[in-house]
């Protein structure tokens, strides 16, 4: 992958390792869902998207938000409740809006509000389209289901796109869904494109087209990205047996790239963690955030 | 001055004007279009006028609002229409950490221009899960707004200014209020008369001429026929003068124009359709008790529906959903206590 993609896929390891190692020094109240194991799904997806259009991103969308923005200071201090923060340390680490980025904290409400902005792209004659991320855990909810009825029938430019972790904060899949996410979307009549691949050129060779159909055509899509969770649910509450846990980093794009590619992965490590750690330094000494209550 | 038009009339008069003064409104809601026109009627002849943005949709409460969420957080504005609003408490994820909360949960103030319809209420024979008033569930959510239809407010009026001002609203409609008479200012029959109490056309004040205000009574736009009908029975019965005042919007709830009524009146109370506990009222008591206690001669008194579920069968429901009647035992009540 070039330097670019890399130097990012870093910069969001880094930050989240960065926010585990800032709550266990009591710097980050509350707390935090890092995608660790799961950066290169919003970078595949990066180029993809464009200025037009919406994301609508979950609690666990750090990742999300620095693909799309690559402002790191800015989320961290949205995090640490410092001046400079995205949402001026309202929204914390879950509620994030800047341009047309919108995320929350409980799963599955974003996916009819995405339904909404894509119908408004649709009907402004726009060729954007509204992209919500979740997890194989949002199933659960019917909210899901109310959202991609509604986005079939009224051919809403909806691009879902799954991050199946195969757990669900301590849940696994095979205990908290039946049958299957591409059958789900198959019931709905809604085009499915499910991928294992890690790699960012197959992955986005494989999704500009259908993205293309999404914009063009405004049917929905549900994308699944079969995905690793490498790290805990939040900060430190995982339940999985060592070798479960020892499976999911044996699937860490991360480990596999260094072994692959030792000296342009050393020179980006070096170049991300730097920045992140500078940005942990210059962030840490600002003064907290300033808000009042809007009358 | 009487207007000859029913207040379902001037409410669809009312969404009429809003499509045809905004090409990014939307409305959405079950079985919206013609020839049906929704449940209820509000929405005739909006899908044949506006085809492409009146949304007939699934049985989805909580997905409609939603879709409604997204509209008008990208630069869209949106009504929904809840065919019976007992089917709010399905939405209710939506319209508490959505619509209220992206006002102000990302750190700067957001428009949020939507209006949540709830057709509410009882009286009309539908039953536990199709006659219920459910305002209370929503007070005190910070940004909604709670307004009530009422035959006493002109709705375009309401609802331009609430769909202006950008915080998302839940609009309660009482059900029965649809065919009422709507009524402009002047005088409503031979013994009562209305103005509003507020330049901005809030609070409508019903009063009878000349009248010394000895009880006010605070109630909903749906409670005007009853309030009116025991006030008539008050006056005519007992020469108990009764002065009605009516908000359009309940919460947050509005006190300055009640303050020289409230000390001009021996009793205050409120009457509203809900069941008792956690209500309108209550925090109305609240909040009079918080902003004038020195004028209150005596503690704001309530009256509510029983604290029941409301039966089907219309001589059940009567003794459940509160009537003219409960009001003039309720002000009597409160009177001769004090007077004894």
């Amino acid at each position: 992958m070039d330097d670019s993609d890399l130097h990012l896929l870093l910069t969001i390891r880094h930050f989240e390792l960065a926010l585990l190692r800032l709550f266990e020094q009591g710097r980050i109240d509350g707390t935090t869902h890092t995608c660790l194991g799961q950066e290169y799904v919003p970078v595949a997806l990066r180029p993809l998207l464009t200025d037009d259009d919406y994301v609508f991103s979950n609690h666990r969308g750090h990742g999300h938000y620095l693909a799309r923005f690559e402002d790191p200071a800015a989320l961290l201090a949205e995090i640490m409740g410092r001046s400079g923060g995205v949402c001026q340390g309202v929204g914390g680490s879950q509620h994030l809006h800047q341009g047309r980025y919108f995320s929350s904290g409980v799963q599955g409400e974003s996916l009819p509000v995405a339904v909404g902005a894509a119908l408004s792209l649709k009907h402004a004659g726009s060729s954007g389209l509204a992209l919500a991320y979740i997890g194989d855990g949002t199933f659960g909810e019917g909210a899901v289901y109310e959202a991609l009825n509604m986005a079939r029938l009224w051919d809403a430019p909806l691009a879902v796109v799954v991050e199946n972790n195969h757990i669900a904060q301590t849940t696994p899949t095979d205990r908290h869904l039946a049958g299957s996410i591409s059958g789900r979307a198959a019931a709905f009549g809604i085009a499915y494109h499910g991928t294992g691949s890690q790699d960012l050129s197959a992955i986005r060779a494989d999704l500009e087209p259908l993205l293309r159909r999404v914009r063009d055509h405004g049917e929905p899509l549900v994308v699944e990205f079969d995905t690793v969770r490498v790290g805990p649910h939040s900060k430190g509450d995982d339940t999985r047996e060592p070798a479960q846990l020892q499976a999911a980093r044996d699937r860490d794009w991360h480990t596999a790239y260094e072994r692959s590619y030792p000296d342009q992965f050393a020179a980006a490590d070096a170049s991300a963690r730097g920045a992140v750690d500078a940005a942990v330094a210059e962030v840490g000494a600002r003064e907290p955030s300033d808000w009042r209550v809007a009358c | 001055m009487l207007r000859t038009e029913r207040v379902v009339d001037n409410l669809n008069g009312a969404l009429h004007a809003l499509f045809a003064d905004d090409p990014r409104l939307f409305l959405l809601g079950e079985d919206v279009l013609d020839p049906y026109g929704g449940a209820f009627k509000v929405t005739a002849g909006l899908s044949t006028k506006y085809p492409d943005r009146v949304l007939s949709t699934p049985i989805s409460e909580s997905g409609i609002v939603g879709v409604a969420n997204g509209l008008a957080l990208t630069g869209n504005r949106a009504i929904v229409e809840i065919m019976f609003g007992d089917f709010a408490a399905l939405c209710f994820d939506q319209i508490l950490n959505v619509s209220a909360k992206s006002v102000s949960m990302y750190g700067r103030r957001l428009d949020v221009p939507l209006v949540v319809r709830c057709p509410m209420g009882g009286n009309r024979g539908y039953g536990p899960t199709h006659s219920q008033s459910l305002q209370k569930h929503f007070i005190g959510i910070p940004d909604l707004l709670l307004h009530e239809l009422s035959p006493l407010h002109d709705s375009l009026t309401v609802l331009r200014r609430v769909l202006d001002g950008g915080r998302p609203c839940m609009f309660f409609e009482n059900k029965p209020v649809y065919g009422e008479r709507a009524l402009a200012p002047g005088a409503i029959d031979d013994l009562f008369g209305y103005r509003f109490a507020d330049e901005d056309r809030n609070w409508a004040r019903v009063a009878a001429e000349g009248g010394a205000g000895t009880v006010l009574l605070i109630t909903t736009g749906g409670m005007v026929s009853r309030a009116l009908e025991a006030a008539r029975t008050l006056l005519l019965e007992d020469e108990i003068d009764v002065t009605v005042m009516v908000p359009s919007q309940l919460y947050p709830f509005l006190p300055q124009p009640l303050l020289t009524e409230v000390a001009r009146a021996e009793h205050v109370l409120v009457a509203e359709e809900s069941t008792s506990g956690g209500t309108w009222g209550s925090e109305v008591a609240l909040r009079l008790g918080e902003v004038c206690w020195d004028r209150l001669k005596h503690p704001v008194g309530t009256i509510h529906s029983r604290d029941s579920i409301i039966p089907a069968a219309r001589h059940l429901e009567r003794q459940v959903v509160v009537q003219a009647q409960d009001i003039v035992d309720g002000i009597r009540g409160r009177v001769a206590a004090c007077t004894s």
